[in-house]
């Protein structure tokens, strides 16, 4: 069951730092949203208050109000740790977890979070693998261990043990990056099927990618050098792309900085 | 004159190309050279300290070394190039170096295996010195053997979970002033000498009137061992990559969970190195089992009361006897101390095999 975000004044900061201020959107549900923009203009550090992530760097602080379907993330007494059960996370980098099998990398979200019988976790791991396009590829050896798979594999692996936990949004930091141009294209045709049972915000550095793969595009940018970062403009993504109201965003789409 | 003293050595002619200098290419050494160097710098160095009359072997030791240095500097850089010299001064360096640091080692190993192997055997290795006086030659080790064996294992059973558990909050928690004074304490207990921590249990059994024992000796054991498991355990919890710890979290999984579940699973390999390494230091631990464990020639199996002996403190107790029947029991003795020492090596290497994350297809 997909949530909608509604983002009202976040503004995140480190320490006394000031890295985003008073941003406010609208995420759909079951849509995908791109977030792009420069290097260093807080796209990931946004994308982090989602699942407050943000408050596990030392110093991490978050002023404003996240809505998940009407209920605040960071209303009093809500446990960061519910919250990053609804709201799922897949990082730049793919880190499955080295002591564990593939079978026990997807389950390790479920069951560390509860007791689940085998035969329950054989179908979730199933369905979430083929949901990550990775069951034909590994069906055979799931007790191998799960760092022995290539690059592209370990990340759609990361993907499978997003989504076993069935979070109502899945968030995206660059999850192509370190992939090739092949491993990239399956992880965005992955995108474009998971937007039928999920919300998807994916931050992207690759602009072309953020026009393939997104239904609306949310364009970052610092105000000055120094400054925290802003959100410029938010639409669909073929305006952004084609006509944007924002002189600052039509000199990033086309080159002319960033 | 460097050539002179090498030309009888060099057996093949140098490979000479008729380049002329100032080409990419040069002449070349023999790869056996530094072998020739040697064994001339060898000879040169026996030479001059026999002809001064010189008798020590660790003198001709490094007077051969320090030949070998000049003449392997000196007929690179005339027959290669500076840069080829200073390349094989180096290397030289290293190697002389290693053979400094290996020669005293490997004699030790030696003496110790050759003179302690005479004694060493099952009876040795199954019997006490109950009834036997100092001059006979018979009599065994294995009361020691059980004291060390339990004072050891009592001291790992309290330092290892307290240093593991000091180590996480360290790494995964500690933020603020209460962090800095338990790694400030750490640090201090790290230096602390043995007969110290002997004499702070000994003030505390004698406070609280309590009786010598093997537990006793275990405490004093686990207070120089607490500070050596936190640090190795803190730098293996360094070691996890942080990524990990997020890609945990972002799962909803809380944090105590993932330090469990994750962070300790990965580095248990090198945890577990760090405890056999801190239990092999304090197994040769003398100081403190002479004042709290006094010592016995019975075999005592019980840690918590009575008198026990211990392997470091027979060995000690050997050699205040003076005989030649107790020198051969004390190497034996320190055989054995070796040996188990060099088991928990193997051991500790064993495990940290067995529990590295596998890279396996």
């Amino acid at each position: 069951m997909a949530k909608r975000i509604d983002v009202s004044g976040l503004s995140a900061y480190y320490g006394s730092h000031k890295a985003i201020d008073d941003i406010s959107m609208t995420v759909e549900p079951r849509s995908v949203t791109a977030f792009i923009g420069p290097s260093g203009c807080g796209k990931s550090t946004f994308l982090r208050t989602l699942n407050r992530m943000h408050e596990v760097t030392p110093g991490g602080r978050v002023e404003g109000k996240v809505l998940l379907d009407d209920e605040n993330l960071y209303g009093a007494g809500v446990d960061p740790v519910t919250v990053r059960r609804t709201v799922g996370m897949v990082f730049q980098r793919p880190n499955p977890f080295p002591t564990m099998s593939i079978f026990d990398n997807v389950a390790a979200g479920l069951r560390l979070n509860g007791s689940y019988r085998k035969s329950a976790l054989n179908d979730i791991v199933e369905k979430s693998l083929r949901g990550a396009n990775l069951w034909n590829e590994v069906k055979d050896r799931l007790n191998k261990p799960g760092s022995g798979l290539s690059g592209g594999q370990q990340q759609r692996l990361c993907i499978a043990r997003a989504i076993a936990v069935e979070p109502d949004v899945l968030l995206m930091d660059e999850p192509c990056s370190a992939l090739d141009p092949i491993s990239t294209l399956a992880i965005e045709d992955l995108v474009g099927e998971l937007k039928e049972r999920f919300t998807i915000v994916i931050v992207t550095h690759n602009m072309q990618q953020a026009a393939r793969v997104s239904d609306r595009t949310a364009f970052f940018n610092l105000a000055a050098v120094g400054k925290p970062g802003k959100l410029i403009e938010i639409d669909e993504t073929e305006r952004i792309f084609s006509n944007p109201s924002v002189q600052a965003t039509e000199d990033y789409i086309s080159g002319r900085f960033g | 004159m460097s050539h002179a003293t090498t030309t009888g050595v060099q057996e093949r002619p140098t490979p000479a190309p008729p380049a002329p200098k100032s080409g990419l290419s040069t002449r070349s050494l023999p790869r056996l050279a530094p072998l020739g160097f040697a064994v001339v710098a060898i000879v040169l160095g026996v030479g001059l300290s026999l002809a001064a009359g010189w008798q020590s072997r660790v003198q001709w030791g490094l007077i051969s070394a320090l030949f070998f240095l000049a003449i392997s500097y000196v007929t690179t850089s005339v027959v290669e190039n500076r840069r080829q010299a200073r390349d094989r001064l180096a290397t030289s360096l290293v190697w002389v170096c290693f053979l400094l640091a290996v020669v005293p080692l490997a004699s030790l190993l030696w003496t110790t295996i050759s003179r302690g192997s005479e004694r060493l055997d099952g009876y040795f290795l199954t019997h006490s010195m109950a009834g036997v006086l100092g001059p006979e030659a018979s009599g065994g080790v294995y009361h020691a053997l059980i004291g060390t064996l339990e004072q050891v294992g009592i001291a790992t059973l309290i330092s290892a979970p307290l240093g593991l558990l000091t180590a996480v909050y360290l790494v995964e928690y500690g933020k603020g002033a209460l962090a800095k004074a338990v790694t400030f304490f750490v640090d201090v207990m790290t230096g602390i000498p043995s007969i110290v921590a002997g004499l702070f249990i000994l003030s505390i059994m004698l406070i609280a009137g309590l009786e010598p024992s093997g537990l006793m000796g275990a405490l004093a054991l686990s207070i120089l061992m607490i500070p050596v498991v936190v640090r190795s355990t803190e730098e293996m919890l360094k070691l996890v990559p942080n990524e990990l710890r997020e890609a945990s979290l972002a799962l909803g999984i809380p944090k105590w969970r993932t330090i469990l579940k994750v962070v300790l699973p990965t580095a248990i390999g090198g945890i577990a190195t760090g405890v056999m390494l801190a239990i092999a230091r304090i197994a040769g631990e003398t100081a403190p089992i002479i004042l709290l464990v006094f010592g016995s020639q019975l075999i005592n199996t019980n840690p918590f009361e009575g008198a026990q002996s211990s392997l470091p403190f027979y060995i000690y107790e050997q050699y205040k006897i003076g005989e030649a029947a107790s020198y051969d029991r004390a190497w034996a003795a320190a055989l054995v101390l070796i040996a188990f020492v060099m088991i928990l090596n193997l051991v500790a290497r064993g495990i940290a095999r067995w529990k590295a994350p596998k890279t396996g297809r």
